[in-house]
């Protein structure tokens, strides 16, 4: 019962953004944008300074995702379907991970068009160790997104929920930044640390094990009115 | 587990939005088989009350009974057993008649969910557009497909909030029909309405709510407008 | 709040009146003089800024649970004292730091989650404040998710170089300085069992008013 309500709310999700790719565009635009103003910021007589790549590749990532949730969410107020989904029943932390999970997939694509402009501007070795980059691509996203999925439905309701989402978002996932900056530098740098990437991919599962917990724990409580 | 009753008993409930009082100590039953009508001016507390019956929103005070389940102890099984139709309609604009119905199906673990949804794409007279995405809808046509949204998983508590909200005259009598059958087949049928006229020729009893007070509860006769009048225009002179 | 708080306030105004002249009377430092005087101020303040976030997370955690409004009051009453021990953590330290180090702030884990622990607290007070009916629980969830990241934050900050002063400190402090800050650490202490019940004295009293108005309504 849990997984078939967390799968057909996912489902649902990824089959209106496949008939619309109105998210994905914008978001996959927007990280690109990122990307662009950070590389003037952080760019220097033509050289990047030492681990811009991985900082600028996680904080489009962050702003990216901020603006999916955002979006993500507003759909389900559209028509108040939130609601809806609320009504079903079904354990209302089924609806959570359905969402997040729309959430990620979504990301990850994002992320599969944004890790190739960065090793393509920057220079860096993406093909170093593929499987640990995307793993920490992964167990960072999931981690950022399980708090911005529980945040941004709470903030459906509430009033300035644009500017709310980021203030509450980003000092939780700190972590989530720092050990995705690191564990990318050490596998940008040449020859990549797959021992350092290691570690901070450790970090980010635990983060996720912790707070994909709470998330579930609370979502129930924090979804009635 | 499954969930049955006969009755939704509300007792002394009150919400109130810090010091905005939506609803303040409202009492009414409704029994099976009865088409109960909510009626009174914008901002009486007549969504706030669907809404806590639908356990949307928790209650400040007081209680709800539906049969032996208190409200408190409401869960999927409850929530199983009821049906709402809110003024926001709650379908996905992206998707279509068809698909909208087939996802709240598939979401309340229906069985045989093609042949409910055909029927209910008949019933909403949509089966030529139920491949169609709601968002070409007409307001009423949005209107009929969010009525068997709420219907698709035949609850006992039926919740309308302003069904009669941009249908024409035909779609009008259709819905009538429709809440007299499910009135007969011992379903509780709670109405938000402004239309008198309809709020005549289908309620059995009504009572009418100002600024979150209950201020009448009785039989409908035939002079619903008469009472409205005197309950509400009258008093806010 | 009952007898013992005028006895309380006697005893904050007493401590912090006698704090400066203890302060004044400690043995100088003999590398950092006058400034290290700040010591005084600064750790104690920390040091009730973080028993006030144990506080305001495990009422926040309390009112989502078990739907506990007192909770909630005790929650965003520290809170706010969160806020204010910390913006005074906050402003000492790098006033030490300049003297110190020679910089005005230094990436380690320390003072990476003190900063990163006040954005929590502060954000718990904007939601309050700007979010509208409901927020008292969304700032319950920020509160609960604070205190489970504090562990990440300082665990992820560490694994840079790290050159706060540690806690071992205070036992290698020379005498005459020991007893001075601990008799600081009280005053903040008392300040704190002060200050907490007040403030969440004043949220009940207020839902009281709201309650009143309510009913006055009911009335009329």
């Amino acid at each position: 019962m849990f997984f078939r309500v967390a799968w057909l709310v996912m489902r649902k999700d990824l089959t209106v953004e496949v008939r619309s790719r109105e998210i994905l565009y914008t978001t996959a635009f927007f990280a690109v944008a990122c990307v662009l103003v950070f590389s003037f910021a952080l760019v220097k007589e033509g050289r990047p300074l030492e681990d811009a790549a991985a900082g600028i590749l996680w904080i489009a990532v962050a702003f990216a995702g901020t603006l999916a949730l955002g979006r993500t969410f507003e759909r389900e107020r559209h028509s108040e379907t939130l609601r809806a989904l609320m009504l079903a029943p079904s354990p209302r932390a089924a609806v959570y991970v359905g969402k997040l999970l729309g959430i990620v997939l979504l990301l990850l694509v994002v992320e599969a068009a944004l890790v190739p402009l960065i090793g393509l501007l920057f220079n860096v070795p993406i093909l170093a160790r593929p499987l640990l980059l995307a793993g920490l691509l992964a167990a960072g996203t999931v981690g950022f997104a399980a708090v911005g999925t529980l945040f941004a439905a709470m903030l459906v309701r509430a009033r300035s929920r644009d500017v709310l989402l980021p203030v509450l978002l980003y000092p939780i996932t700190i972590p989530v930044v720092i050990g995705g900056v690191r564990g990318t530098a050490a596998l940008f740098e040449l020859p990549p640390s797959s021992e350092m990437a290691g570690m901070w991919m450790a970090l980010l599962l635990f983060f996720d094990v912790v707070f994909v917990t709470l998330s579930l724990w609370t979502f129930e409580p924090l979804m009635t009115e | 587990m499954k969930v049955d009753f006969e009755d939704v008993a509300v007792r002394e409930l009150s919400r109130h939005y810090g010091r905005r009082r939506a609803l303040s100590r409202v009492s009414l039953t409704c029994r099976a088989g009865e088409v109960l009508g909510l009626l009174g001016p914008n901002g009486a507390g007549k969504s706030t009350l669907l809404a806590i019956l639908a356990t949307l929103l928790a209650p400040s005070a007081g209680d709800v009974r539906y049969g032996d389940l208190d409200l408190r102890d409401a869960g999927p099984a409850l929530r199983a057993r009821i049906g709402f139709l809110s003024h926001d309609l709650h379908l996905y604009p992206e998707l279509t008649a068809r698909e909208n119905l087939r996802f709240f199906g598939q979401l309340y673990g229906l069985d045989r969910v093609e042949a409910r949804v055909r029927e209910a794409l008949e019933h909403a007279g949509l089966s030529q557009r139920g491949d169609d995405p709601v968002s070409g809808f007409s307001r009423g046509m949005r209107q009929r497909l969010a009525l068997e949204r709420a219907l698709l998983h035949e609850p006992r508590l039926l919740l309308l909030d302003e069904p009669f909200t941009g249908l024409d005259d035909a779609s009008v009598g259709a819905l009538v029909t429709r809440l007299r059958a499910l009135r007969a087949a011992g379903r509780i049928i709670v109405v938000v309405t402004h239309d008198l006229d309809v709020a005549e020729a289908l309620l059995d009893r009504l009572a009418v709510l100002k600024d979150g007070r209950l201020v009448a509860l009785e039989n409908a006769s035939g002079r619903i407008r008469e009472h409205y009048r005197a309950f509400v225009v009258s008093r806010t002179s | 709040m009952n007898r013992s708080y005028p006895f309380l306030v006697l005893a904050a105004v007493g401590l912090f009146a006698t704090a400066p002249v203890l302060i004044d009377l400690a043995p100088y430092e003999s590398t950092m003089g006058l400034v290290q005087k700040i010591f005084y101020y600064h750790v104690p303040s920390a040091m009730v800024m973080f028993l006030s976030a144990l506080v305001c997370g495990v009422a926040s955690a309390l009112y989502l649970f078990r739907k506990n409004t007192a909770a909630d009051r005790w929650a965003s009453s520290a809170a706010e004292l969160t806020v204010v021990f910390g913006l005074i953590v906050l402003v000492t330290g790098p006033l030490w730091a300049r003297k110190a180090w020679g910089v005005w702030w230094q990436w380690d884990a320390r003072l990476t989650s003190t900063l990163l622990m006040w954005m929590i607290f502060a954000a718990y007070l904007l939601v309050r404040r700007f979010g509208g009916p409901g927020a008292e629980k969304l700032a319950a969830a920020m509160a609960v998710f604070g205190m489970a990241n504090v562990p990440f934050v300082y665990v992820s900050v560490n694994i840079w170089r790290t050159i706060h002063p540690t806690t071992r400190v205070v036992p290698t402090l020379a005498p005459g300085m020991r007893g001075v800050f601990w008799f600081a650490v009280l005053a903040f202490m008392v300040l704190l069992a002060l200050l907490l019940p007040l403030r969440a004295r004043l949220g009940a009293r207020r839902e009281e008013l709201e309650e009143l108005y309510l009913m006055g309504d009911e009335g009329e």
